[in-house]
C-alpha cells in the first residue's frame, strides 16, 4: 500500500503539474519578449476548456475540429489582447501594462460568463475512462495525455526557439530588444507573436485538462496564480524553470496533502514560493526577475 | 487653427447621437407611466417584495425562484387572488451581492411599501439584512439554507429550506439501518462544506458514527486523488462528501478512477441535474438527502407531499419547459405560507407574522411545515428523503 500510496501521489502531482507547467511556460515566454507579467494567462486556459466544449455540444464539431479551431481562436484572443490593449499603451511604464493585463483577464472572465453561464463544464474522456494499472496505482487516460500534451508542448517550444527563423527572432528580442530591431527583426511583431503562442499554449492546455478538472468561467484565476507561482519558483525569462517549478510544485502540493493534511495543500505551495523567492530572488534558474 | 475647427464637426457628429437618447429617455418615462396607469386597477392590490439573485453567482439559485414566484402570482391572481384582491410582485434582483441585497430591502420596505419579503436566495444576503427588517418590522420568509438565519430565532425572520442538521440525521439513519459506523468525510473548504463538517461532527457522536478521517478540499481544486487515496488507506466504511459543484463530481470521477468500492454519501449540494452531467457513468451509485421534489412521482400515494409536488413540477415543466428544481420549490413555500398568512390577517404586517408563526400542518415543497414561537423553519425529520442514482436517474432509496 505504500508504495502504491507514493505512485498515485505522484501521478496526480505531475499531472496538476504539467497544467501549471504550461501556465508556467506562457507567463514566460510573454515576459521574457515583452517584460510584462500577463495576468490573463490563465484565462486563455479556461477559454480553452469553455470553448472547446462550446464547439463540441453546442455547435456540433467533432472533438478534434473543436479542439483545433479552439487553439486558433484562443490565439486570436491572445493577438486582440495585444493589439487592443497593450500596443496602444506601449508607451507606458511596464506596471501599467501589467494592470492592463489584469483588467483584461477580468474582462474575458466576465464575457466567458455571459457567453457560456456560470456553471462549470466537463469536455469527455479522449480516450474512455477505464484506468490504467502502473505499480499498483490507478491513472486514468485523461492524465496521461495531460502528460503527454505537456510534453509535446515543450519539446515543441524547445525545437521552435532553437531551430526556427522565427523562434530565433523570439529568442534575439528577449536577449537584447534594440540590437535585434538593428538586424531587422521587427520587436512589435514578436511581442504579437508572443502573445499568440502562449495564448495557444494556455488553450491547449485548457482543452487536454478539462475532462479531468472541469473548467467555469472562473477556474482561471486559480490556474493563473498556480501558475504564477511555478514561473516564478522556475525564475521567469527560463523556459526549463518555467516547466520544472510547475512540476515541482504540482508533486509538493499532492506530497503534502497526501502525507500532512489536505487543508494546508494551498498553503504548501505558497511557502515554498517564499523560500525560492527568499533564497534566490531571481527564482531558481532565472537569468533575471 | 486647426483645433478649432475640430470643434464644431466634434459637436455636430455628436448632436443627433444626443437627441436619439434624449427621445428614447422620454418615451421609455412614458411607456413606464402607462403601465403604471394600467396597473394600478380598481382594488389595491397586496404588495410582496421579493428579493432572488438573478444574476452572479448565486444566479442558478434565484433564476427558478424568480420564476416560481411569477407563476405563483399568475396563478393566483387567476384564481381571484386573496379574499378578492389580486396580489402585486414586486421582484428585485440582488446581483448575489449581500450590500445590493439590503439597499433593495429598504427599497421594498420604504418606497413599495410591500406587506412582506420573499428572499432573498443565500444564506449571506439573508445574514446581511436581518437587522433591516427587524428594525422595520416587516416579515421576512428567507430562501436560503443555513440554520443561523433562524437560530437565535428572529422575531420577523423565517425560512422554509431545510437545514443542514436535517440532511446529517438522514444520512446518519440510513448509516444506522446499515450497521456502518466508521465513516470518513471529504469536505469543502468554502461555507457550505464548513457548515456542513461542523453539522456532521456535532450529530456524529449521539448517532454512534465514529468519523476516522476528516479531508477537506478548495472549492477550485482539479484533482482529489490525493485525498481519496489517503481515505482508501484508512478503515473508513463510508464517505461522506459536502460540497457544491463541480468538486463533488470530480471527487465521483476520482473515485472510479482509484477504483474505490466505499459506498458514498453526498450532500444535498448535489440536488441538480448538473452533478450527473458532470460526473457522467461515476455518478452512478451515489446516495444522497435530497427534497422529494426530486422523486415525486416514485412517493407512495399516501404521502401528504405528493399531490403539492407533481402538480407544482406540472405546473413549471408546463410554463417554462425545463424541470423544476429544489430551489424554486424554497420561494414556493415562502409564497404559499405568505398567502395562506394573508387570508388570514389581511394586509397588516404584525398580523401576519402572527399568522405564519402559528402556521401548523402546512404541506409544501419541502415538508410538511409546523412553525411555533421557537421554530422559524417549522421542518421536522421527514422533510428530506434519501435518494440514490441508478443509471443516471433519481430513484428513491429504501
Amino acid at each position: 500500500m505504500p508504495l502504491e500510496q507514493l505512485v498515485q501521489y505522484l501521478v496526480s502531482g505531475l499531472t496538476l503539474g504539467s497544467v501549471y507547467a504550461i501556465v508556467a511556460l506562457g507567463f514566460t515566454i510573454i515576459f521574457s519578449v515583452t517584460g510584462i507579467i500577463n495576468f490573463a494567462q490563465g484565462e486563455f486556459v479556461m477559454l480553452g476548456g469553455m470553448l472547446s466544449y462550446w464547439l463540441l455540444r453546442g455547435v456540433g464539431l467533432p472533438l478534434l475540429y473543436a479542439c483545433l479551431l479552439t487553439v486558433l481562436v484562443v490565439s486570436m484572443v491572445g493577438v486582440a489582447l495585444e493589439r487592443l490593449a497593450i500596443r496602444p499603451a506601449r508607451r507606458a511604464p511596464i506596471v501599467s501594462l501589467i494592470i492592463i493585463t489584469i483588467g483584461a483577464s477580468i474582462l474575458i472572465r466576465g464575457v466567458a460568463g455571459q457567453l457560456w453561464g456560470k456553471d462549470a463544464v466537463a469536455l469527455p474522456a479522449f480516450s474512455g475512462e477505464a484506468p490504467v494499472d502502473v505499480l499498483g496505482a490507478r491513472i486514468a487516460p485523461q492524465s496521461l495525455w495531460v502528460l503527454g500534451i505537456g510534453a509535446a508542448a515543450m519539446v515543441g517550444l524547445h525545437v521552435l526557439l532553437s531551430y526556427t527563423m522565427l523562434g530565433k527572432a523570439l529568442r534575439a528580442c528577449a536577449i537584447n530588444r534594440r540590437a535585434a530591431s538593428i538586424v531587422g527583426i521587427d520587436p512589435q511583431a514578436m511581442s504579437l507573436f508572443s502573445f499568440a503562442l502562449s495564448a495557444g499554449l494556455g488553450a491547449a492546455g485548457g482543452i487536454v485538462v478539462s475532462p479531468l478538472a472541469m473548467m467555469s468561467c472562473d477556474s482561471g484565476a486559480m490556474l493563473g496564480v498556480k501558475g504564477f507561482a511555478a514561473a516564478a519558483i522556475g525564475g521567469f525569462g527560463s523556459q526549463l524553470g518555467a516547466v520544472g517549478g510547475g512540476l515541482l510544485l504540482g508533486v509538493l502540493e499532492a506530497l503534502g496533502a497526501g502525507y500532512l493534511s489536505s487543508s494546508y495543500k494551498d498553503a504548501i505551495a505558497l511557502v515554498v514560493l517564499f523560500i525560492v523567492l527568499f533564497v534566490r530572488a531571481h527564482g531558481a534558474s532565472g537569468e533575471r526577475a | 487653427m486647426p483645433t478649432p475647427a475640430r470643434i464644431p464637426s466634434f459637436t455636430s457628429r455628436r448632436s443627433p447621437l444626443l437627441i436619439t437618447a434624449f427621445l428614447f429617455l422620454l418615451l421609455s418615462s412614458l411607456a413606464a407611466g402607462l403601465v403604471g396607469c394600467s396597473a394600478a386597477g380598481k382594488v389595491e392590490p397586496y404588495k410582496i417584495g421579493g428579493l432572488f439573485a438573478v444574476t452572479g453567482f448565486n444566479s442558478p439559485l434565484g433564476t427558478p425562484e424568480k420564476e416560481t414566484a411569477l407563476m405563483l402570482e399568475d396563478q393566483i391572481n387567476k384564481a381571484g387572488g386573496i379574499n378578492g384582491r389580486p396580489i402585486k410582485l414586486i421582484i428585485y434582483d440582488t446581483e448575489s451581492d449581500e450590500t445590493k441585497a439590503v439597499n433593495l430591502a429598504k427599497k421594498l420596505i420604504e418606497q413599495d411599501q410591500v406587506l412582506a419579503i420573499v428572499g432573498p436566495s443565500s444564506t449571506g444576503e439573508s445574514l446581511a439584512l436581518v437587522d433591516t427588517v427587524e428594525k422595520a418590522q416587516v416579515p421576512l420568509l428567507s430562501c436560503a439554507a443555513s440554520a443561523q438565519i433562524v437560530q437565535p430565532v428572529r422575531k420577523w425572520v423565517f425560512k422554509t429550506p431545510q437545514s443542514d442538521s436535517l440532511a446529517v440525521g438522514e444520512i446518519y439513519d440510513y448509516l444506522k439501518a446499515k450497521s456502518l459506523t466508521k465513516v470518513a468525510l471529504l469536505t469543502s473548504s468554502g461555507g457550505f462544506g464548513t457548515t456542513g463538517k461542523k453539522a456532521l461532527e456535532t450529530a456524529a457522536a449521539q448517532a454512534g458514527v465514529s468519523i476516522v478521517a476528516s479531508e477537506s478540499f478548495g472549492d477550485k481544486d482539479t484533482d482529489m486523488t490525493v485525498q481519496l487515496t489517503k481515505i482508501k488507506g484508512s478503515d473508513a466504511q463510508a464517505l461522506i462528501v459536502w460540497g457544491t459543484n463541480p468538486g463533488p463530481a470530480i471527487i465521483a470521477k476520482n473515485m472510479k478512477q482509484l477504483g474505490m468500492s466505499l459506498p458514498v454519501f453526498q450532500s444535498h449540494g448535489i440536488a441538480n441535474r448538473k452533478f450527473i452531467e458532470l460526473a457522467g457513468d461515476a455518478a452512478n451509485g451515489v446516495i444522497f438527502p435530497a427534497g422529494k421534489l426530486l422523486v415525486a412521482s416514485s412517493l407512495p400515494d399516501s404521502d401528504p407531499q405528493k399531490s403539492v409536488l407533481t402538480k407544482y413540477a406540472a405546473d413549471f415543466q408546463a410554463k417554462y419547459n425545463k424541470n423544476a428544481d429544489t430551489f424554486g420549490g424554497h420561494a414556493y413555500d415562502a409564497i404559499m405560507l405568505l398567502k395562506k398568512a394573508i387570508e388570514k390577517a389581511g394586509g397588516d404586517r404584525a398580523k401576519i407574522r402572527d399568522a405564519i408563526e402559528n402556521t401548523q400542518g402546512f404541506v409544501g415543497i419541502g415538508g410538511t411545515f409546523n412553525f411555533s414561537a421557537a421554530d422559524h423553519n417549522g421542518l421536522g425529520k421527514g422533510s428530506f428523503t434519501m435518494v440514490k442514482i441508478v443509471n443516471g436517474e433519481w430513484t428513491k432509496e429504501q
